[in-house]
């Protein structure tokens, strides 16, 4: 069976610049709206190429303590190692310091391409410090990309400044355009030096947003905007949100879950505020990719995180070891550049190739299709249904992968699943759910006994999984498989060390062999 | 007259940044304002600009010990959840 792999933005992919589908998903594709220029400025970021993530690294140095706003997702007080979500760093560093973590980092990790300032406050609370980081670093390691995620409070005051250090990339957190809203979810701002609160604080930091955001794109800086969704908050609102901030030139919108737990000591957390669903989440990026590229890789990482995306090797450069490495600096930045310019190559051949299958599968997609459709129509003609156009059912799948674009996973050993959709049309990434408990530290902070927590975390995975019809990973023990399947979801190992985009396929085709894709999706078994 | 930074302080810089007669140093476990140099911002601004910006509750204190920013004022948390949550502040 050949099918091709979709992109976000279904059409328009495959023509033109010789960038079409690839990887599991957001980009190139869903960047293909996008002019070369702006394209080839993204092809080597992991946070915004999703495409990017699979081969290039990002560090975030926390050089920005302070904060001039107060959200209610957000508690400043809570600083755990084990955590791993905005907001939070283990060791606050200089500007000097940053140079020097950056620089070790680069020579170690050849492929980090990016470092970003983002908190654990606000970057642009600490002009001197970020600026002071920023200056030092494109004089020592002009090869790094300079990268700043702000709440967009200072955004207009500094946006001349941002231009002037080459700093391509801003991440603007806009959740709201309606004051009201944002007097629900931000409490106060520093303001001209009074605190101001409620819907007039709102309105000004929506003010400041919107501007700054204008003010950027007009001076070429690419913006992306992160949107947090708060279920019973600014749910219903995004997708105004999405609307307006690409007509303002933005150039992707990366919609988030709320993390809210009552142990962390947040408004949200200890009010109860709850977090999306994975459904919830997923509909409503469906719903905005309409008006705008929408981003699904994103792993909500610390202000500190060092690695790959959805990898964080910053306990390995804590200051305290950095003088231990030695480098060579010299040697190593040639090896950068080799390494780089090797992955480029390697992902413009990766291009070209699937450009071509997918223009000899166009072809036999339609009459795979066709024969599909008669074979399901062939199933269905009992029942009362339309004859007219019936592509089969699609059907979300989980996948436990370690990466290498590999179903090469224990189940047991997961920490996020990588969800596909396969339908008629083909093979597209939807997006990651991560597995259980939030907290990946039990052993530090957990004081339940070992069965119960495994328990429980078991069931988070099944909640988090919901939705999901299948799990591809590589073994799976006996007692999670029978979980599994009680709920709905098929286990499936055997697929082990294939490829993902192929084995999703290949069980697709053999739920349609045996009749499994009408148009309902089986309700789930509820376990007692 | 000057305003002093409990053991709560939590590191962020945000006051030093803002205090218009740096009076505001590095201590353990927190910053800690030098009583010399603080002037309340008396006569400079409405408010005391550490505690406007402060994100701490009941981290900045006036002379006789009492929070500028008293507890439940900046996240909007009801006292009833947040004593419950923590009994020792019943004091603060």
């Amino acid at each position: 069976m050949d099918l091709p792999v979709l992109s976000n933005t279904a059409s328009a992919a495959l023509s033109g610049g010789g960038c079409s589908s690839g990887g599991c998903g957001t980009a190139p594709d869903a960047l293909s709206h996008l002019p070369d220029p702006v394209r080839a400025r993204v092809r080597d970021h992991p946070c915004y190429s999703e495409e990017a993530h699979h081969y290039f690294a990002r560090m975030h140095v926390a050089v920005a303590p302070a904060c001039n706003i107060q959200c209610n997702y957000c508690n400043r007080k809570y600083d755990c190692a084990n955590e791993s979500r905005p907001g939070v760093v283990s060791e606050l560093l200089s500007p000097d310091q940053a140079i020097k973590k950056a620089l070790a980092v680069a020579a170690t990790i050849p492929q980090m391409t990016v470092l970003g300032i983002a908190g654990p406050g606000d970057p642009l609370a600490n002009p001197e410090r970020t600026f002071e980081t920023f200056r030092q670093l494109s004089a020592k390691a002009p090869d790094i990309k300079l990268c700043v995620s702000t709440n967009g409070l200072n955004l207009p005051q500094y946006a001349d400044e941002i231009a002037r250090h080459n700093i391509d990339h801003v991440t603007i957190t806009i959740n709201c355009l309606d004051p009201e809203i944002g007097a629900r979810i931000y409490p106060w701002i520093f303001w001209e030096n009074r605190r101001i609160r409620g819907v007039e604080a709102a309105a000004i930091l929506i003010e400041q947003q919107q501007k700054g955001l204008e003010m950027l794109t007009t001076r070429g800086v690419l913006v992306k905007v992160n949107s947090v969704l708060i279920p019973g908050v600014n749910d219903t609102h995004l997708q105004e949100v999405s609307r307006v901030v690409k007509a303002k030139g933005a150039f992707l919108h990366n919609v988030m879950p709320l993390i809210a737990e009552a142990e962390h000591g947040t408004y949200y957390g200890i009010m109860a505020q709850r977090s999306s669903t994975a459904v919830e989440l997923q509909t409503l990026q469906d719903a905005c990719a309409g008006d705008m590229a929408m981003m699904r890789h994103c792993r909500q990482c610390r202000a500190d995180a060092v690695g790959m995306l959805g990898e964080d090797r910053g306990a390995e450069f804590a200051l305290d070891k950095l003088d231990a490495l030695n480098i060579d600096y010299d040697s190593a930045m040639r090896r950068r550049k080799e390494v780089r310019e090797a992955i480029i190559e390697q992902l413009a051949s990766q291009r070209e190739a699937k450009v071509k299958i997918a223009e000899t599968t166009n072809k036999r997609e339609m009459r795979w299709s066709l024969a599909a459709d008669a074979e399901q129509t062939a199933q269905v003609s009992a029942m009362p249904m339309p004859q007219t156009q019936t592509a089969l059912r699609p059907v979300l799948m989980a996948v436990a992968t370690t990466g290498h674009k590999l179903i090469n996973q224990h189940f047991g050993h997961a920490r996020e699943f990588l969800v596909y959709e396969a339908s008629s049309a083909g093979v597209r990434f939807i997006g990651h759910r991560k597995a259980g408990l939030y907290c990946s530290g039990s052993e530090q902070c957990n004081d339940d006994d070992n069965a119960s927590s495994a328990e429980s975390t078991l069931e988070g995975t099944i909640a988090a999984l919901s939705g999901c019809e299948v799990v591809l990973c590589s073994k799976i023990g006996y007692e999670p498989w029978k979980r599994l399947e009680q709920a709905g979801i098929q286990p499936n190992g055997e697929h082990a060390m294939e490829d993902i985009e192929a084995a999703v396929l290949s069980v697709y085709g053999e739920m349609m062999a045996a009749g499994k894709l009408a148009n309902t999706a089986p309700t789930a078994v509820k376990a007692a | 007259m000057a305003l002093s930074i409990t053991d709560s302080c939590v590191n962020c810089w945000a006051c030093v940044d803002v205090c218009p007669n740096q009076a505001v140093y590095q201590d353990a476990p927190g910053f800690a304002i030098d009583a010399d140099k603080c002037t309340e911002c008396m006569g400079e601004f409405a408010e005391a600009q550490c505690a406007a910006i402060c994100p701490i509750e009941c981290a900045i204190m006036d002379e006789l010990g009492v929070p500028l920013n008293p507890l439940g004022s900046l996240s909007g948390i009801p006292l009833e959840k947040l004593l419950a949550l923590h009994p020792h502040l019943e004091m603060a």
